[in-house]
């Protein structure tokens, strides 16, 4: 015999789209309401004219967009160097704390002392510090190119950032898995590295690809140091024609390129939360 | 001389006295099996045997050899003892195959073709072929419990150490985790098992020893011990097994 949904079931689910709909319409009307609002206040705001022309002009858009272009070319290049420096830093720093041998015991001072630095120091303060005191020193064999110690304060920085969250996934994995592969006659070092570590990098790859985004768009901030990125060629442009537009066109396309991995980043999340729930495990 | 002896062991968590006074002599190809409530010392034991807990006092030779003199290669040792625990404790990022042919290849140095079809091998004995190239998040509890097992021995281990293997499952995933190990038996690997499974202990052991504050209390062939027991302790113990069904 074939299944006959019963009354029952047929009202509950009109029931349930009845209520489907009303959110969706609520959610709609709320929408207008705010954006409405928002065009209202704005627009009619005293200053807008001014505004208008001076961040939106398509004009200048235009005008500044190849120069903004080149610069983009530099940043791209700092956040991928950086980028790599970083994840080798930091896992090797994170390494060092999660250690226990006595022997690393001054390695892992070191890696304990300079996390809470540079996670504490403001990067621009690292920035002017590394860009404009080494140099300073005047020693003749280290180069005092803006973009080398731009890249540099950016990895210096955001190792220690990196570092914690590596550290964070290793202290997560189950002691258990430790004492397992132990028992199997691993040494200290293989465990970490055959079993330890693939599972918390697994278990940081969200937070780590978050602040892989972060870096890029900091990597806007080696301009202070004279360096031609993207955001100085965008100041080069404001310069000359007082219209701020090359800035947002700069922001914009730095918003461009942090979407992917951004949305690579959730992706990557829900994929990982989907497993964890099918399994019934939280 | 013989497999594992236990000359004196000790072991204590701060003020509290885990295991005292502890002996053990366990022939090559014997299994025995250790019975007692939970914190009678069973699991430390087991773990002071593999060196994961260190002791506080006395002596344990593997093959006659010393493995609790100071200086021991501990990871040595362990490679020649397999464990398994309670909680399986699969490598969840690696496959069945993986799981079983990584102390193969990393700690005995076999190659990895070789690794493989010795572990597709065992597999194949105990009709878990197909599961090879799955995750352990896929199989049920008696599979993985299963899979440990093999991981455990597929190296040859002198000694297999049995921790409450089957406390984590069902009736029916007990049963084909406990055909397995008597199938082991019958391979004649010498082991040490910790179990709450009365019925197993009597068709494998060759000897149960009753633990109560980390002594054996009592200790005797299976029947004696579950059909005639001497102790007080031992008979409630017994006791309690049987009005909580699982005797």
């Amino acid at each position: 015999m074939t299944y006959q949904p019963s009354p029952l079931r047929l009202q509950r689910e009109s029931a349930r789209r009845q209520a489907s709909r009303r959110s969706t319409t609520i959610a709609l009307l709320s929408t207008l309401a705010v954006g409405v609002l928002v065009v209202i206040v704005i627009t009619g705001a005293k200053g807008f004219q001014l505004v208008r022309e001076s961040f939106f002009s398509w004009h200048y858009a235009v005008h500044s967009f190849p120069s903004v272009l080149s610069g983009i070319w530099l940043n791209l290049r700092v956040m991928v160097i950086a980028e790599a420096f970083v994840l080798i830093f930091g896992l090797l720093l994170a390494l060092a704390r999660t250690s226990k041998s006595p022997v690393l015991y001054p390695l892992r001072l070191f890696a304990t002392i300079y996390t809470d630095i540079f996670r504490g120091l403001p990067l621009l303060l690292v920035l002017l510090l590394v860009g404009f005191g080494i140099p300073g020193l005047q020693i003749s064999w280290i180069p005092n190119s803006a973009v080398l110690l731009g890249t540099l304060s950016l990895i210096l920085t955001y190792s220690a950032y990196v570092a914690e969250v590596i550290r964070a996934g290793i202290e997560a994995v189950n002691p258990a898995q430790r004492m397992a592969a132990r028992a199997l006659g691993l040494t200290q070092s293989q465990t970490q590295r055959r079993v330890v570590l693939p599972q918390a990098l697994r278990k940081v790859t969200p937070p780590l690809l978050n602040d892989l985004v972060s870096l890029q768009k900091d990597s806007g901030l080696i301009s202070v140091l004279g360096a031609i990125d993207a955001i100085r060629a965008a100041g080069i442009e404001t310069a000359q024609s007082f219209n701020f537009t090359p800035y947002l066109v700069a922001g914009a396309i730095f918003v461009a390129m942090t979407i992917p991995l951004t949305r690579f980043t959730d992706w990557l999340t829900r994929k990982q939360d989907k497993a964890r729930q099918q399994q019934g495990r939280w | 001389m013989s497999a594992l002896e236990l000359k004196n062991l000790r072991k204590s968590y701060g003020s509290e006295l885990v295991i005292s006074d502890f002996n053990l002599n366990l022939e090559r190809h014997q299994v025995k099996v250790l019975i007692g409530a939970s914190g009678s010392g069973k699991s430390t034991l087991l773990r002071c045997i593999n060196l994961l807990e260190e002791i506080d006092d006395g002596q344990i030779f593997l093959d006659g050899e010393d493995i609790s003199e100071v200086g021991v290669n501990a990871d040595k040792v362990r490679a020649s003892i397999g464990s398994v625990f309670q909680a399986f404790n699969l490598f969840p990022h690696l496959t069945v195959l993986q799981n079983i042919t990584l102390a193969p290849r990393f700690v005995h140095g076999v190659d990895k073709a070789r690794a493989e079809s010795d572990a597709l091998e065992l597999l194949e004995r105990f009709g878990l072929s197909e599961k090879a190239h799955q995750y352990p998040d896929l199989l049920s509890g008696g599979q993985q419990q299963r899979v440990a097992i093999l991981r455990a021995i597929i190296g040859k281990p002198k000694l297999l150490l049995l921790d409450e293997v089957t406390s984590a499952l069902d009736p029916v995933l007990i049963a084909e985790v406990l055909s397995l190990i008597s199938e082991l038996k019958s391979d004649g690997m010498t082991m040490l098992i910790a179990t709450h499974e009365m019925g197993f202990a009597k068709k494998v052991a060759d000897e149960v020893l009753f633990l109560k504050g980390g002594q054996v209390l009592e200790a005797g062939s299976p029947q004696q011990m579950l059909e005639a027991p001497q102790s007080q302790d031992l008979k409630n113990f017994l006791f309690a097994l049987e009005q909580a069904g699982r005797l």
